[in-house]
Parts: structure tokens; sequence; C-alpha cells
């Protein structure tokens, strides 16, 4: 099987639809001639032209609202918004149009468009540079939202979302854009709505998402050192959920622990935590463990980035106390 | 750095005086570029080459009491507002000294003591502010201008034409000052705008619109100077819109895979706002190498105080969250 960097699977999703279909096009700023700024679709301009990589001005309401009208008029566009943080300018048009034509139209209109952008801490840029914003968009009905943490998982999501007739966010993340992974040799995809076990274990379920579930993996072998055994679920779809997959796994372990980047309050893992409390109640042997950022925006000075993003530490402390609530 | 007064011109000693300036200012982001390429400062910056008459003929022109709102390239801005070259530094290094106490970094530099209200890293996002600004003190009374930095990539969002219109329609005391160098990251002027003159979009909005030559300090200084005049009277904001160009990678460390390696060297010698100060003063070599020396001087002491600051606790994390 070739290995990819998660970067590479992307620009490979992208470039596959384009070569087999016409109307998968990208739009977003600085994506022809510079590549992007994190360089994942460098190299299209010279293949595809200006016509489907299209550089865009500064307008990040535009450019999605523009996707938004070509996708209606049945092209599959993929636009790219820069980083995360500007997800909120192009709200509006996501959140309260995209969202909703199909619905406020009573099922005449299609919406089949990508808004792929990426986030993430790690490497000080401040507070309006590196946000995860991805459990606003879980809220709103009407759109899917995919979060991948693998080279194989970005290319295989990015194809279905493509190629689904519904909106799509699709959250890359900053720090994983180097990290390399094998992958078929030819693209398969992978189902929306479909989880991913990492790793089998037998007491406690990690459910992570992002950077964190390369995170947790770590925490799970450390755990493991202690003779705790961990299983480790990236649910890869935020919406729709799998949940029978991440129950089933709780139902096993019986404890779960949930993580993300994002800060804690009202982040994903409150949802899936409901979930879990709801469907598995009485399996539950622990109080569910939620891992994230300090409620904080995030601050400059690298010592206290760190501080407030979670890391492998903050997840084996939170499986270590699943545990030893149990008296384990 | 001392403030000229109320006049139209610079004397031929304030421009000694904006020579130094405009070399400190060049000094540090040489310094900023270095440092981090040695991997002693986190985070994303931006430097301004070539764009230190803009920072510093504007800033020259405010009085007392004006505020900015920068953008994220705004080392320059902000060392000519006022602040200190170490609580600069300092802030690029991540230290409680810094401007913004090591919880801003290189585009989110504040210093509002000094009327600085903030660089910014969402383009467009501080020119509402300035048109906020504006308007408290128009509702106040008192005689304060509010004055925007932004380049010709934020000339295309929505906050940029959202802000100008309500400045010209409640004839707030707001300058916004376009610093047009041409390129938005990777794109040319071309490629964002399907007009070749940018203040037309001011003057749509029935604003006055005011040009001059970013390279030519003493025409930034003046221009400015009538702009600053117009709005403080009551008569509504100006727009002005600086020629000028960039001479470095949109970041430190951008390639510039896009651009005509030539552009950037003919600019280097022909528009050195610099260079172009220093011909017109007949400074001589030996001048200019005292004045470099002294500047030199103080980057240096700049990085050493950075180095020696302290690094804020991790716990500092969670406070100024809520007033
Ligand atoms: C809303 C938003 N979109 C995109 C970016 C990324 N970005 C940072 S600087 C920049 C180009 C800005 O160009 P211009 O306004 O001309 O300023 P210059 O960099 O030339 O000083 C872009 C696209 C951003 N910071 N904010
Ligand atoms: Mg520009």
């Amino acid at each position: 099987m070739p290995e990819l960097s998660y970067r590479e699977a992307v620009r490979d999703a992208l470039a596959t639809a384009m070569r087999q279909d016409d109307g998968v096009f990208i739009l977003g700023e600085d994506i022809a001639e510079m590549g992007g700024s994190m360089g994942v679709t460098s190299g299209m301009l010279e293949e595809f032209g200006s016509e489907r990589v299209r550089n865009t001005p500064i307008s990040e309401m535009a450019l999605a609202g523009a996707a938004i009208g070509a996708a209606m008029q049945g092209m599959r566009p993929v636009a790219e918004i820069m980083y995360e943080d500007f997800m909120t300018l192009a709200a509006e048009q996501v959140v309260n149009q995209a969202a909703k034509l199909r619905y406020m139209s009573g099922g005449q209109l299609t919406v089949p468009v990508v808004f792929r952008t990426q986030g993430g801490a790690g490497w000080s840029p401040g507070a309006q540079h590196a946000q995860q914003l991805e459990a606003w968009f879980v809220h709103i009905p009407g759109l899917k939202v995919v979060f991948a943490s693998t080279p194989e998982d970005v290319r295989g999501l990015l194809w279905s979302s493509i190629y689904d007739d519904n909106p799509v966010v699709f959250f890359e993340h900053r720090t994983l854009y180097g990290i390399k992974g094998e992958v078929p040799e030819k693209i398969e995809p992978i189902p929306i709505g479909k989880a991913r076990v990492h790793r089998e274990g037998e007491d406690v379920t990690v459910i992570a998402t992002g950077r964190l579930v390369h995170e947790s993996l770590k925490a799970a072998e450390e755990a493991e050192k202690q003779g705790v055994s961990v299983e480790v679920v990236d649910p890869r779809t935020l919406q729709p959920l799998d949940e029978e997959t991440l129950v089933a796994s709780v139902k096993k372990t019986n404890r779960a622990v949930v993580a993300h980047e994002a800060v804690t309050r009202m982040g994903f893992g409150a949802e899936v935590a409901s979930v879990i409390q709801y469907q598995a109640f009485d399996w539950l042997d622990a109080p569910i463990e939620r891992v994230g950022a300090k409620f904080a925006p995030l601050p400059f000075a690298p010592v206290m980035e760190q501080f407030i993003v979670p890391h492998s530490d903050d997840v084996l402390a939170a499986i270590m106390r699943t545990v030893g609530r149990n008296g384990d | 750095m001392a403030k000229v007064e109320t006049k139209t011109s610079l004397a031929k000693g304030d421009l000694r005086d904006v020579l130094r300036e405009m070399l400190l200012i060049r000094r540090f982001e040489e310094k900023v570029e270095e440092r981090f390429r040695a991997g002693e400062l986190p985070g994303f910056l931006h430097v301004a080459i070539g764009q230190e008459a803009c920072a510093v003929g504007v800033c020259r022109a405010l009085e007392d009491g004006d505020i900015i709102a920068s953008t994220h390239r705004a080392h320059g801005h902000t060392l000519a507002k006022g602040t200190h070259p170490n609580e600069l530094m300092a802030e690029l290094y991540g230290k409680a000294e810094g401007c913004s106490h090591g919880y801003g970094g290189s585009m989110h530099l504040y210093d509002v003591e000094r009327g600085n209200m903030g660089a910014n890293a969402v383009i467009g996002g501080g020119l509402p502010h300035v048109t906020g600004a504006a308007l408290a003190f128009k509702m106040r009374g008192e005689p304060r201008v509010a004055l925007a930095f932004f380049g010709d990539g934020a000339t295309n969002i929505g906050t940029f034409h959202e802000a100008l219109n309500l400045a010209q329609l409640w004839k707030v005391p707001a300058v916004f000052v376009l610093e047009d160098n041409h390129w938005a990251e990777s794109t040319p002027e071309s490629q964002h705008s399907p007009i070749r003159d940018l203040s037309d979009r001011a003057k749509a909005f029935g604003m006055k619109a005011l040009k001059a030559d970013g390279q030519d300090v003493e025409a930034v200084y003046k221009t400015t100077r009538q702009a600053l005049d117009y709005a403080r009277s009551g008569k509504g904001p100006v727009f002005v819109h600086l020629d000028c160009v960039r001479l470095h990678g949109h970041y430190i460390g951008d390639p510039q895979v896009y651009r005509d390696k030539d552009e950037a060297r003919k600019l280097a010698e022909t528009r050195d706002p610099i260079t172009l100060l220093r011909e017109k003063l007949a400074v001589s070599d030996e001048e200019f190498d005292e004045l470099d020396a002294e500047v030199t001087e103080i980057v240096e002491a700049s990085v050493d105080f950075a180095k020696n600051g302290t690094d804020p606790a991790p716990e500092d994390a969670l406070k100024n969250i809520y007033a």
C-alpha cells in the first residue's frame, strides 16, 4: 500500500475527483500559485488551470456563498476557508443558507458543496488563528460535519464529502498535515457516519477527534503499561454520528472518556457524553470523563498555550480517574 | 520619540529624526526575521519591510489622543505609535513585559495607553472599531480622530465596505489608510480586484479620498495631516491611499514561489523609502552609519530585554478573559 501524508491525501482526493469529474472545482484564498496556506493544493493550478483552481479575494462570505450558488446549479465545488477562525466570516452563508436551502425549498434544492477548513493550536499563532469550532457546525441541522485524523480517513472521507449531496463542513487539523500513513492503492470512499475503532481494549473507551486521536493513542499505550486496557474510537464524522459504534464500545468497557482540542464547555464531547449516558446508563461504572481545552481564548505565549490545550497526559489522567473511581 | 507640533510639513531637523525612526523599524524587523529563523520566536510573523514610510509618516501626523487600529503587519505601526522597542520585542518573545503581556503575539499587539487599539489577525477586523471609536469621539465632542491601517487585500472583505459606508453615513472623525502594496499574500492586485484604482471604492460611499506616494515619508505625512484636519473639523471621514511596496515575503519564511524574483529586487533598488529619504537629505555615509549604529544598539538591547523577560505563569492563561 502506498504511503501518503495527510496533506497529500487531501490533495489526492481533490485531484482525483477533478480528473474524473468536470463539475468538481476548488476555490479559496491563495490556493493557486501558492498552493494554499497549508500547501494542500500545491501543483493543482498547473494541472487544472485557473478556471478550476480559483484564487479568490479575501471575501469569505462571498466565496462560501458562490460555492453554494454553483452547487445549487449542479457543480460540486470545494471551498477552502484558510483558517477555521474565518469560518465565522463565512458562517452566514454556511449556517443560514447552505444548511437550510433544501429544507426551505421543500426538498427542491440540492447543495453538494464542501467547505474545507483547518485549525488547531500548538504553534502559538494567538487567539485568532487556531480555534477549534467544529461544535458550532454540529449544532446546525442540514450540515454534515467531518473531522478526519489520518491520511487514509481524510482521503476517503473527503471523497465521500465531495460526492455527498449535502453541504459538508470538513475539518482538517493543522498539526496533522505532515503525518504519514498507508492508504489503499485506489481511493476507497469511507461512508459518512461511520466511526473507526483505532485500538481495541477492555477497560475504558476513549472517544476522540482530530489531534486528540493521536494523543489518546499515546495515552492508551501508557495506560496499558499501567495495566489498563483502552479502546480508542474516532467518530470521524461528527454529524451524522455513529452512535451505535460508540455505545457498543462503552457497553463493552463500561467506562468512557471523550477528548477533543476544542474547549470542553459545550464541546462536541458534551453531546457524545449525553448519547452514552442515555443509551448505556446501566453499563456505566464511572462518570464519563471529558478532556478538552480550558475555558480561555488561545494565548500567544507558548507556556500559556500549552497549559490551555489538552495533551496525552490529560487523557491518561482522565482514563485513570475512570478506573480509580471503580477501585481498580 | 519626540512629537512634532501641528504643522502641515516636516522641517529638515524633523526629517532626520524620521529617517532614524524608519531605520530603527527596519533594523528591528530584520532582527525579528533573524531571531525567527534562529528558532527563538514562536508564532506567525509578518514584517513590513519597505513600508516604513507609511507607518512613520502617518503616525507622526497624529495628535496625542488620536488612536489607531492596525493589521497583521503591525510592528512598524506599533513602534511608530510610540511603543518602546523593548516592549514590542518582549511581546514577540511571549514575555509578561510585552506590550500585550504575552497574551497577544505579533498579530495582536496592543498599547492602549499610547492609543494603539490593536493589531488584528482577521483581515478587516479593526475597521468597524475605528468607525465606532470615531463615533464615540463625535458623541462626546472630543477633538480626536480614529485611524485605521489596512491593505489592498482588505478592501475585498465585507467589514471594509460596511465600516466605510457607516463612517460616511454618520460623518465620524475617522481616517482610513490603505497601504496598497499590491499584494494580498500570494495574490496580486490584478487577481483580487477588478478596478485599478482602489480609492474608487471610497468614492462610491461619497467619501473624500486622498492619495500619496507611500515611499515618500514627507508626502505621507502631509497627506495624512490634511486628512486628519478634515476629519477633526467635523466634515467626515477621509480615505488615504498610499501606494507602497512589500519588499519581503508575506510572512517570515515565505518562499514567494508566486513572485518574480526580479520584482522585489528592482523595488528594493528604486523604491526603498529609507534610501529615498537618505538621498533627499543628502546624508553622508558616515552620518548614516552613525544613525545605524545607534538604532542597532537599541534593537540589540530590546532582544536582551526580551530574553531576560519573565515567562508568564501557565495559569495566567486563565486571567483577563472577563473584565
Ligand atoms: C478574514 C481573513 N481572511 C484571510 C486571512 C489570511 N490573510 C492574512 S494576511 C492576508 C493578505 C492581506 O493582504 P493585504 O490586506 O493587502 O495586507 P498585506 O498583507 O499586503 O499587508 C490574508 C489573506 C485573514 N487573516 N483574515
Ligand atoms: Mg497588500
